[in-house]
Order: C-alpha cells, then sequence, then structure tokens
C-alpha cells in the first residue's frame, strides 16, 4: 500500500514537515522534525530504487489524475540515482546541523532555518522526481527561494549580497528554463516529459525547438553553474551558513546535472540529437575551460569555503566533460562523479563548519597550525581533498577513472594529459590547506580552540568514510551510473 | 594457518600495531615494547612464507574488483619475498635504533612517529606482495603520505621545505607519469596482473614498450632514478631512522622494487630483450649511477653524501632491471637486500654521530674513532659492502649485475661500475681515515677532542651513543659479512621469479 505511494511520498513529506516546523517556532523540536522527515525521505529514495530495479519506470499519477491531464511523477533509474545522493547528502547533514545552528540563531530563527532547508529539500527531489515539464520549473523555484534564504542567513553581511547575486541570477535562469518549457508547449502542446520525448523527434529540427534547447540549455547551465554561468557560487557557498553550504553544494548544482541530462537524452531523444547540435563541442570546451579557470583561482583564495566553491566549479567542469561524449562511459563518468562530488564537497563543507564552529574564520592564515589542535577534522579535510585529487583509494578516483576511459575511447589522448595536469593544480590548493594547517606555527585564533563536538564530526566522518568505501566497492556507484547510461542513451522513459 | 593467511596478517600486524601504538602512546616504554613485539611478530610472519615460495608456491588472496580491469589482490613471488623480509627484519633493528636515537636527542611528537612508521611499514608490505599494478600504486602512495610527517618531524621551516618537496616529487610523478603508464598498460594487455614472463609481449612494439618504460621509470619516483632524484637528499632532514626507513627499509626499496617488478612482470626479461626497448634507461641508469658518486664526493655534510650514495646505489638496480638479462635482474635484487643492509649501517652511524657528539659534517670528524671505536668500525664494514668488495655482501650483487652486463653485450657497464667502485672509494674511505688517522682537531671542544690526550685509556676516551643506538648498527655491519657467504639462497629465491610456466 505504502510501496505504491512512494513517489508521492518523496516530496510529500519534507513538504509537509516544512510549515510543521514554521508553526511550532521551537529550534529543537524543528531539527527533530527536519531529521525525522529527511531520514524518511532517504527511505522512501531507498524503496523506490528497489522498485525501480524491481519493476522498471514507475509511473505514479499525483492526486489519481491520469498524465497527461493530470501531473505524472515518473522514476527511472536516472532519478532514482540523483534522489538517492540529493536525500541521502541531507540525512548526512541535518543531524549535523544542530550544533552549529544552535550557537548562531534563537529558537524561532532557528525553525525557520528548518523550515527553510526543509523547502529547499522538497524543491529537488520534487525537480528530480517529476515527469512534468512546468512542475520542474514550480519545483526549482521553490528550493531556489529557500536556498536564497539559507544563503541570506550567513553570519557575514556579504551573505545578503551573495544571496542577491543568486537570486538575480538564479532568476534569469529560471525564467530561461520557463521559456524553454514555454516553446516546447507551444509545438507540441504538451508538458509531460513523456509525451514531449515522444513528440519531439518529429520536429526537433524546427527553429522554435532548437530555441527552446537553448534557452533550456543556458537556462540549466546557470543553476549547475556550468563556466562561464558560475559567477553566483562562489560568494553564495563562501557566505552561506556552513549547513548551507554543504547541503547546496552536495545537491543544488547536482539536480542541474540531472535536469541537462534529462532534456539532453530523454527529451531531445537520445545520443544521435545531441550530437547532431554543436552542444558536444561547446560543453568540451566550457568543461576544459571550466576545470582550468576555477582550479587555478581556488589556488590563489585566502578563504577556504571560497577556494572549495571554485573547486566545486572545476568539478562541475569533470560531470560536464563527461556528458559532453554522449557515450555509455562518458555519461557513467559525469553520473558517478556526480554521486561521489556530492559526497567529497558536502563533506568538505561540513568539516569547514566544524573549523568555523571552533574558530569563527575561514582565513587560510587564521587557520594555521589547527592541524594539531582539530587533528580529525584537519584530517578528514585532507582525506576528502585526497578524493578531489583523484588519488586512488578514493571515489574520486573512479570517476577519473571512468572519465579517461571515456576520454580514450574518442581516441583523446590529450584529454589524459589535461586531466592529469589538472590533478596537479588541484594538489596545489589543497596542499595550501595542509601546508597552513601542519606546517605552519599556530595562529592566535587556532591557539585556544579544540576539536569540534562528535555531533559534528560523526556525520562528517559518515562522508569521508563513504568516499573512501566507495573508491572501493563501485557496486552502488558505478554499477548503477552504467545501467542509468545506457537507458538515457537509448532514451528509454 | 594458510600461507593466504599470513599475507592477510603482514598487512594486519603493522596497521593493528599502528592503533595500538596510538592508544598507549602516552606511556614510553609501552609504546616501544609495542612497535618492537609488532615489528617481531611481522617479521615472524613473513618467515613462514619463505618456504612456500622457494618451493615454488605463490600464495594468493584473490581480492575483490573495485572496477573492470581494476582489482585489489595480492599474492606472494620470490621478488616480493625478499623485499618484505627485508622491510620486516630491518623494522625490527630500526624499531631498536630509533629508541635510542629519539629518546638520546630528546625528539618531540614521538608517539605520531612511532605510530607512522607501523603505517608506512603496512604500505611496504601491501607493496610486496601486491599482485596486479593496480594494488601496488594503492601502497606506494599509501606508503608515501604516511612517510611524509616522518620527513617534516622536526616541524621547522627546513623540515617542512624537505617535505614539501618529498611530497610535492612522489606524489606528482605519480599522478603524471605513473597513473597514465597503468592506463596505458591496461589499454594495451587489457589486464594488470603481474605475470611471469611479462602481458606485454606481441602486444606492444619497440617505440611503445620504450615510452611505456620511460613513464614508469619517471612516475616510480621513489626510486630516485635521476633527475627525479632531488626528493631524496632534501628528505635528509628527517631524524636518522627515518633516514634509514627511507634509504633501506622501505621507501627507495619500494621504488626500485616496483621498477625490478615492471620489468620482469610487466615488460617481461624477453620481451626487453628481444625489442631493445630499454637501452636507453642502460645509459641512463648508468649516468645517474656515475653523476650522483661524483656529486657524493663535493657534499661535506655526511647525510648529504650518504642520500647521493643512495642515489647512486639504486642506479645500479634500475641498472639490472634495464638489462633485463636473467643474471643482471638477480643482481638488481640482491642489490636491493646488500644496499639495504649497508647503507642502514652507514646512516645508524651518521645518527649515532649526532646523537654523541652533535657533529653533521664530515670535516668535522678528524679523530672521532678513537671515541667511537665500534661506531666507525661498522661504518667502515658497511662502507666496503656499498663499495663491493670481499668478504661483504656487496661484492655478490655487483658482480651479478656486471656479468649480467656481459651477457647483453654492454661493455661499457662493466667499465663503469668498476670506475664507480673508485668513487666509492673514494667517497667513503676519507671518512674512515679521518676517523681514525687523523688527530683530533685542536679547537674540537667536544669529547672528540678529550682524545687527543694519548694518555687517556680506550675505556676513558670512550664516548660512543646509547646502546640502543650501537648495537643495532654493529649488527647490520656483522650482517653485510653474514650475507657474504649467503648469496646462494638468495639467488635460488631470485631464480623463481624469472621461471615461466609454459
Amino acid at each position: 500500500m505504502i510501496a505504491a505511494h512512494l513517489p508521492a511520498l518523496q516530496v510529500v513529506i519534507p513538504l509537509l514537515a516544512a510549515p510543521l516546523c514554521a508553526i511550532l517556532r521551537r529550534g529543537t523540536i524543528a531539527w527533530v522534525i527536519a531529521v525525522v522527515a529527511n531520514w524518511l525521505a532517504f527511505a522512501v529514495s531507498i524503496g523506490l530504487l528497489f522498485r525501480v530495479l524491481d519493476e522498471g519506470v514507475i509511473s505514479y499519477a499525483m492526486g489519481g489524475w491520469a498524465p497527461p491531464i493530470g501531473i505524472e511523477y515518473r522514476v527511472d533509474l536516472i532519478n532514482v540515482f540523483v534522489l538517492l545522493v540529493v536525500s541521502g547528502v541531507g540525512a548526512v547533514i541535518i543531524p549535523f546541523a544542530r550544533a552549529g545552528t544552535a550557537a548562531r540563531f534563537d529558537s524561532t530563527n532557528q525553525a525557520w532555518f528548518y523550515t527553510m532547508y526543509l523547502l529547499a529539500l522538497t524543491g529537488l527531489l520534487g525537480v528530480t522526481i517529476t515527469g512534468d515539464a512546468f512542475n520542474i520549473f514550480v519545483f526549482l523555484e521553490v528550493s531556489s527561494l529557500a536556498s536564497y534564504v539559507m544563503i541570506a542567513m550567513g553570519r557575514d553581511k556579504r551573505s545578503l549580497t551573495a544571496a542577491y547575486q543568486y537570486l538575480i541570477m538564479g532568476t534569469v535562469g529560471a525564467t530561461f528554463i520557463v521559456i524553454g518549457v514555454g516553446l516546447l508547449w507551444a509545438m507540441t502542446g504538451t508538458l509531460n516529459l513523456y509525451d514531449l520525448a515522444q513528440r519531439i523527434p518529429d520536429i526537433e529540427n524546427t527553429r522554435p525547438v532548437l530555441a527552446a534547447l537553448a534557452f533550456l540549455t543556458v537556462g540549466i547551465s546557470l543553476k549547475l553553474a556550468l563556466f562561464p554561468l558560475h559567477l553566483w557560487l562562489p560568494n553564495a557557498y563562501a557566505y552561506a551558513p556552513a549547513v548551507a553550504s554543504a547541503f547546496l553544494a552536495g545537491t543544488a548544482t547536482k539536480v542541474g546535472i540531472y535536469l541537462l541530462l534529462r532534456f539532453f537524452f530523454t527529451v531531445f531523444g537520445g545520443e544521435g540529437f545531441f550530437l547532431s547540435t554543436p552542444l558536444p563541442e561547446v560543453f568540451l570546451v566550457l568543461s576544459v575551460v571550466a576545470i582550468f579557470a576555477a582550479s587555478t583561482v581556488a589556488v590563489f583564495q585566502n578563504n577556504l569555503k571560497r577556494m572549495f566553491a571554485y573547486s566545486s566549479v572545476a568539478q562541475i567542469g569533470f560531470i560536464t566533460l563527461g556528458i559532453s561524449y554522449a557515450t555509455e562511459t562518458g555519461l557513467t563518468a559525469a553520473l558517478v562523479h556526480l554521486m561521489n562530488h556530492a559526497i567529497m564537497k558536502a563533506g568538505i563543507f561540513m568539516l569547514l563548519g566544524c573549523v568555523i564552529y571552533r574558530l569563527a574564520s575561514m582565513r587560510i592564515d587564521d587557520l594555521a597550525g589547527i592541524g594539531r589542535k582539530m587533528p580529525f577534522t584537519t584530517a578528514g579535510i585532507v582525506i576528502l581533498g585526497l578524493g578531489l585529487l583523484g588519488v586512488p583509494g578514493t571515489s574520486g578516483f573512479i570517476s577519473k577513472w571512468w572519465l579517461v576511459l571515456a576520454a580514450l575511447e574518442n581516441g583523446q589522448w590529450w584529454l589524459v594529459a589535461l586531466i592529469v595536469i589538472a590533478s596537479l593544480i588541484t594538489m596545489v590548493y589543497v596542499g595550501r590547506f595542509v601546508e597552513a594547517a601542519y606546517f605552519r606555527e599556530p595562529s592566535e585564533k587556532a591557539m585556544n580552540v579544540r576539536e569540534a563536538p562528535l555531533a559534528m564530526l560523526i556525520p562528517s566522518y559518515v562522508l569521508v568514510a563513504a568516499t573512501i568505501y566507495l573508491g572501493f566497492d563501485t557496486t552502488w556507484s558505478v554499477g548503477l551510473a552504467l545501467d542509468a547510461a545506457a537507458s538515457l542513451l537509448s532514451a528509454a522513459y | 594457518m594458510t600461507p593466504s593467511d599470513h599475507i592477510l596478517l603482514a598487512l594486519l600486524i603493522p596497521t593493528l600495531g599502528a592503533i595500538v601504538i596510538a592508544l598507549v602512546g602516552r606511556n614510553a616504554n609501552l609504546r616501544e615494547g609495542v612497535t618492537l613485539v609488532t615489528a617481531g611478530l611481522l617479521f615472524v610472519n613473513v618467515l613462514q612464507l619463505l618456504p612456500v615460495v622457494l618451493e615454488g608456491g605463490r600464495p594468493a588472496i584473490a581480492g575483490f574488483e573495485v572496477t573492470p580491469g581494476l582489482d585489489v589482490a595480492f599474492q606472494v613471488e620470490p621478488l616480493g619475498m625478499l623485499f618484505g623480509l627485508i622491510a620486516s627484519f630491518l623494522w625490527i633493528v630500526n624499531s631498536f635504533y630509533s629508541i635510542g636515537y629519539m629518546r638520546g636527542n630528546k625528539e618531540p611528537r614521538q608517539t605520531q612517529f612511532y605510530v607512522a612508521f607501523a603505517v608506512a611499514l603496512a604500505a611496504a608490505m601491501g607493496i610486496a606482495f601486491s599482485a596486479n599494478l593496480f594494488t601496488l600504486f594503492l601502497f606506494y602512495e599509501a606508503l608515501t603520505l604516511s612517510t611524509y610527517p616522518l620527513v617534516a618531524h622536526h616541524g621547522d621551516a627546513k623540515a617542512r621545505n624537505g617535505a614539501r618537496i618529498y611530497l610535492l616529487i612522489l606524489l606528482s610523478t605519480s599522478i603524471v607519469f605513473f597513473i597514465p603508464a597503468i592506463l596505458w598498460t591496461l589499454s594495451l594487455s587489457g589486464t594488470l596482473d603481474f605475470t611471469p614472463g611479462g602481458i606485454l609481449a606481441g602486444k606492444a612494439d619497440a617505440t611503445t614498450t620504450a615510452l611505456l618504460l620511460a613513464l614508469f621509470a619517471f612516475g616510480i619516483g621513489k626510486a630516485a632514478v635521476m633527475p627525479v632524484h632531488k626528493w631524496l637528499p632534501t628528505a635528509m632532514v628527517a631524524p636518522t631512522p627515518v633516514s634509514a626507513l627511507l634509504h633501506a627499509v622501505a621507501v627507495v626499496k619500494a621504488g626500485v622494487f616496483t621498477i625490478l617488478k615492471v620489468s620482469v612482470y610487466i615488460f617481461g626479461s624477453d620481451h626487453l630483450l628481444a625489442t631493445g626497448a630499454s637501452e636507453w634507461l642502460v645509459y641512463l641508469a648508468t649516468f645517474s649511477l656515475l653523476a650522483a658518486s661524483v656529486i657524493a664526493l663535493t657534499k661535506d655534510n655526511l647525510k648529504a653524501r650518504l642520500a647521493y650514495s643512495t642515489v647512486s646505489q639504486l642506479g645500479y638496480i634500475v641498472l639490472g632491471a634495464a638489462i633485463a638479462t636473467p643474471l643482471a635482474l638477480i643482481g638488481a635484487g640482491m642489490h636491493i637486500l646488500m644496499h639495504a643492509f649497508g647503507k642502514i649501517t652507514l646512516f645508524f652511524v651518521a645518527g649515532a654521530i649526532h646523537t654523541a657528539t652533535h657533529k653533521t659534517e664530515i670535516s668535522q670528524l678528524n679523530g672521532i674513532g678513537r671515541v667511537m671505536p665500534f661506531t666507525m668500525g661498522a661504518f667502515f664494514i658497511g662502507a666496503l659492502s656499498i663499495i663491493g668488495l670481499p668478504p661483504l655482501g656487496g661484492a655478490w650483487s655487483k658482480l651479478y649485475i656486471a656479468l649480467g652486463g656481459m651477457n647483453g653485450e654492454y661493455w661499457f657497464v662493466v667499465a663503469a661500475l668498476m670506475i664507480s667502485s673508485v668513487l666509492n672509494v673514494a667517497y667513503l674511505m676519507p671518512i674512515v681515515v679521518r676517523a681514525f688517522f687523523r688527530p683530533p682537531d685542536p679547537d674540537d671542544h667536544s669529547q672528540v677532542g678529550v682524545a687527543a690526550d694519548d694518555t687517556l685509556s680506550l675505556r676513558e676516551r670512550l664516548a660512543e651513543a646509547p646502546w640502543f643506538c650501537v648495537v643495532p648498527l654493529c649488527f647490520t655491519a656483522l650482517a653485510c659479512f653474514v650475507l657474504f657467504f649467503a648469496p646462494d639462497i638468495v639467488e635460488q629465491l631470485l631464480r623463481g621469479m624469472l621461471e615461466v610456466p609454459q
């Protein structure tokens, strides 16, 4: 009985929990609600995964209204993979959120924070699960608006401008998406993704459809912070509260990637159409530039959160690079890195949150010598940093391995060299952190700190452990991604 | 217990040891006791594998697949057996020495030191018993990372800089060259398993093989083939037991071991000989071993001179791997063993001198043999073994490599080896001469200066380092002598690596 309604529950649980938090207005209660709601959402994702593995694509008519009149929720391997990442990362972050949030906000504002968190979660899960193009737009706005508020709650005044910047850019992106969806609707008369996928192949070379593709590409690229549309991201991640940075880094851009895949491959009909457009070359070039430009900029950041925010832009480049190949290996690499990067980057921002909790600073000079004072926090960041580098034994290596295999399949030996150089640049900025943390005399601020509380460390280390685990057992990352990539290429939906 | 269990234990014992050491860190005696027990257990455990391997057995653990083409798996073959035995045995000796040195010099952060050491040994065991390149690479990187805190131990600007270069060169060479080499190997042959006779015969032409070999030779930075040798001299800022670990027990040995292993089990001796793809490496290794010896001559700092000596001696092993005739390969494997015992003795001596007198430069060592006769006597024996004179172990390995060179018709190699031996004499023997035959400097106010007064008896002059330092270094010097009488068992073991099942 419940199993039949899992697709609805995936969204409804956090959606109902959010106003509950707002009404009760008590920080602790709101936190408990958020934890329960997020864990339930994760359990629902797991349930959905097993159902999809069991019976294939699930179509769920929301409210009993059959598509195309009603809104359809449609779950296949691709979006259940993303649902798992989003709800899973959230499920680890939310227990972590308690200590930092309680230290900064009064009870009412804590409740508001959890409300916003749950709304953002609802939005991201909704975007991922829905089979309706306009519904995508609605949920995207829900998650974006909630994100703006979360970012604006940062301790630094600059968080306000960062949130505003994101709001402007995000709204532009959303507008582009809604224009794209509108054009598709005008041409096909449907908003249902499945129906769109049936009808578009006949008219795919008409000008409005190509225009729709262009609008959607730019709009979604803004959301996932593809270079050069990434400008909102560094400030937003740098000045948001640590919990928000971790959550957004792990989930928001990843859902953007999902949308890209969904539109390019499912809606516009498999690899054939994608390869016939200039998109593969565009994405290849932008990805390579993103990887190099953003990594290089990261090297010169003195604020650690900004440093790892730029690192995110670079890592997103690795994902879009995989997409640009439009081969099974390339898409597998993209999906695997989507999962691995979500886990690594969320983990890094959580551990940086531990540092802020004790040190109240992100300046690299203030962090000098922190390795001796907060050994577990620092060691965790180093391990995750090695993951970003792609050192074997971490999940980051698996992602890069598949990416290199994809490049080799296309005969692009030079790309192997580029990936290697990119790893070296990553080594430089991770090395800057290592150097400061371990090999400088403790700064005045760092002298007086101690290790972060276990309530923060344990959730962070779940992600550290996951990064190592996924470097050895790839059943759940590569295994699922391979099947998902195959179904993307055949445009099965 | 089955042999496979012993492989697993070889990885588990030092790992668990590291955890226990960390837990009991506050109690220094207990901590060092645990280190010694762990080291002893590890050696006994590894020794259990030796008879099996000598009889031709190849114990293995199947492990698991990470992603298609990449497996974590273990297998013991003769070369790995030898490396495993050397590393685990010298760990025992080194641990005794560490106790004397670290306490004698009142070093800080000793618990961190012992923990990192144990982790490094676990990594070395993983390298020794890897069944494929991927597994080997995992442990190779683990060894780099675990030795980083050891190199940076002093925590001052100089140590930090040395450690930075250490990490930068080793990590970047492995990322830039080693990983692409592994990838290329996989795409050529479809496997990464170490297979007797190699996996590339018939799958790579001469040019490809030569290029691939270059990626391996420079990617395996730990082998310190010039020009990737710079990290080794800069890493001598570390405490002496760490230098011993780097130069004798695990780190550079892991490097040349890997080169040798790749040469034997990935390229295959026959394939290298048939294509001549390794000829360039013969020239480079010869250059490396001569050039490093010349640089060693110019160094006045004792540890720096020994460091360049190591670069030179590693050249011998890489040379053997590049010549790739059976005798050269056996000689190279044997030299891993012989050099380990010779060089650990020399570094122990350098550390003992530092502990007893705080002297670091060779020019300060006039007359030191009078107050530290045991230490300097051991230095003499170790130096003779490095030079390659009978009756010391080093004589055999150099002979094998020279004979291997003749088999491969590299006549200049034989000449170069002779020149190198002369250079070895030139940079090692003056130290012995200074120590025993020159009077102490008149303005030397340390204990050595006292020795100038010839009326004192030996007992009154004696100013050796703590016994925990002196006994291990005398022991390893003695071992150099014993090894002279045991080349046959080493050869018998190493011949096993050249057997290709039909």
